[in-house]
């Protein structure tokens, strides 16, 4: 069934019991994204020393596939150099535009690849993308302020 | 309008409608219940759309050849029958690319009145005025009035909603006030159906000398609706949701408002003399449509018109009455499911907005689609009204008059099935 490939057991794990939410301190830049079709939203702060993202935290309000993405985000970002964290960044959005055209790699990505299913409706990209356009806001306000 | 109570023969209306029969998501028969956002078109809209084009298609309102004046002749007719089917006279409509222009043109005319002769003088709007619209409102009937208010330091005022998601009529005179200019409110709200007390508003403004803006594009669609037995100044509908094209969109105004009305976009076709140091410009409604106009499509509303009147409005109400009060009867009996703004079908047009507990509108709609349900999910463009009744977003059914019960059967069906998948059955 369609459905099962889309909601991957891994994207509704992630969503009923979503990794490290909550907004926490210390941080250096917060982003606020919204997506504006659907009303969903997230505040996502980073921290990040010596180049290195140290926390991810975020509040957030939206649907099983938004949910999930930020959760998963913060897995794949968590305690990498920012360098290596934005390459993870890229490869998840390249996935999300591939309309299910590309096979994902596991080791870059881990729990990310279930969302590959989630890429062949073109509605749903807009929200596995809102946690990461936040993140990608965050480092670069931090960067600014820096 | 002969009323007879003979329900519709939908079976017989949706052979009429080639798409309604197509399928879906690896042969799911395709449920649609999104016609609130936009609706099907029958093939009598688009053979008469073909028909202009393969045998009279030419620009209108000018050149002297024989297509010209047959299209010209098609394009003013269509508005004489949209006329007719809303209760206006012909010079009273304009043609616009979609409702949302027309609302625009209103609030940019009257913030160009500041700078019109005096015969604009009831038009302009400036500090110390005020701007009247309600939380009910979609962005298209929001936005455009804000935006007047910035743009010429009047004051934004709006009607609250109660808690049931009905206006708050309670004190209409300390929102209506003699500093009133605008009053813009919609007719029937596109998320929860609800049907305001026009006649109240328009009393209201009328003593206070306010303008009055209705938002009529879920109503004259779905009722039967008569301009000017409602007595508004202005309203505006859309093509697309009663059977007709996209592209093209009507503004009523009232004739002796439409003739001191500033123009919007100027240009071509909208003029009178044009000379280096200055223009005058044309009549109403020549004035407000500005550059060619869109053609097939005002053919194709004319045709829609034309559909909808054989069937008859009152009998399309009446059906998507019926199909509403089963809707709210079998989603409130299903556990975990809250229907948003009234939880009855008084005074209100087909649209059901609701939120299951526990499954985001987003992915509820997703489970629908998978099954072939098409409806809306997210704010629908009113996301003031979905704050004032404590939901982020929703998702929507709403009917039209090619609808069935098993339609609603299937919707209600649908909802459990997301509950199930979601593990919060």
């Amino acid at each position: 069934m369609q459905l099962q490939q889309m909601y991957q057991e891994i994207i509704l794990d992630h969503y009923k019991n979503p990794h490290g939410r909550g907004l926490r301190d210390p941080f250096d830049a917060e982003s606020f994204q919204v997506n504006p079709t659907c009303g969903d939203e997230v505040t996502l702060r980073v921290h990040v020393v010596d180049d290195v993202v140290k926390d991810v935290s975020y509040d957030s309000q939206g649907c099983s596939i938004s949910q999930a993405s930020t959760s998963v985000l913060t897995d794949l970002v968590v305690g990498k150099p920012v360098g290596e964290a934005f390459k993870k960044m890229d490869a998840f959005v390249e996935l999300m535009q591939s309309r299910g055209q590309i096979e994902p790699d596991e080791d870059v990505l881990e729990d990310g690849i279930a969302f590959a299913g989630v890429s062949k409706y073109p509605a749903r990209v807009k929200c596995a993308l809102l946690g990461w356009m936040a993140f990608k806001d965050a480092v670069a306000r931090s960067q600014g302020a820096a | 309008m002969t009323t007879t109570a003979a329900p519709l023969d939908v079976a017989a209306l949706r052979a009429d409608f080639p798409i309604l029969s197509r399928t879906v998501r690896d042969g799911k028969r395709l449920v649609y219940l999104d016609s609130g956002a936009t609706s099907q078109r029958p093939t009598q809209v688009l053979d008469a759309e073909k028909a202009f084009l393969q045998e009279h298609n030419a620009a209108v309102h000018r050149g002297a050849h024989q297509l010209a004046e047959e299209a010209t002749d098609a394009y003013e007719g269509a508005r004489q029958r949209i006329a007719d089917f809303v209760g206006a006279d012909f010079g009273e409509l304009v043609f616009t690319k979609n409702a949302t222009e027309g609302f625009n043109l209103v609030a940019y005319a009257m913030g160009n009145a500041a700078t019109s002769g005096p015969e604009a003088a009831r038009f302009v709007v400036g500090p110390g005025d005020e701007i009247v619209v309600t939380e009910m409102e979609h962005h298209a009937n929001l936005v455009p009035w804000q935006q007047l208010a910035s743009r010429t330091g009047a004051t934004l005022k709006w009607f609250k909603l109660t808690a049931d998601g009905r206006l708050d009529l309670s004190d209409v005179d300390s929102v209506i006030t003699p500093r009133t200019k605008v009053v813009a409110f919609t007719h029937q709200s596109n998320v929860t159906g609800v049907i305001n007390p026009v006649s109240v508003l328009v009393a209201a403004a009328r003593k206070v000398g306010a303008l009055t803006v209705l938002d009529a594009c879920q109503s004259v669609p779905h009722s039967p609706v008569d301009f000017h037995e409602l007595g508004v100044d202005f309203a505006s509908f859309s093509g697309h949701k009663m059977l007709g094209p996209s592209g093209i969109g009507v503004l009523y105004g009232r004739r002796e408002l439409l003739e001191t009305l500033p123009p919007f976009i100027t240009g071509g076709s909208m003029i009178e003399l044009v000379k280096m140091e200055g223009s005058t410009f044309a009549p109403p409604p020549q004035r407000f449509e500005a550059g060619s106009p869109m053609t097939s499509q005002a053919v194709g509303l004319g045709a829609a018109v034309d559909y909808l009147s054989v069937v008859g409005m009152e009998r399309i109400n009446a059906h998507e009455h019926a199909l509403t009060v089963a809707a709210l009867e079998g989603l409130s009996g299903i556990k975990g499911v809250r229907l948003i703004g009234p939880q009855d079908a008084v005074d209100r047009g087909g649209a059901v907005p609701f939120e299951i507990e526990g499954v985001h509108p987003h992915d509820a709609g997703q489970v629908l689609d998978s099954l072939g349900i098409a409806v809306r999910v997210g704010h629908h463009c009113a996301w003031p009204l979905h704050r004032c009744l404590n939901a982020q977003s929703s998702v929507r059914a709403t009917f039209y008059l090619y609808n069935t019960l098993d339609e609603v059967d299937a919707l209600v069906d649908g909802v459990r099935e997301a509950q199930k998948f979601f593990g919060v059955a």
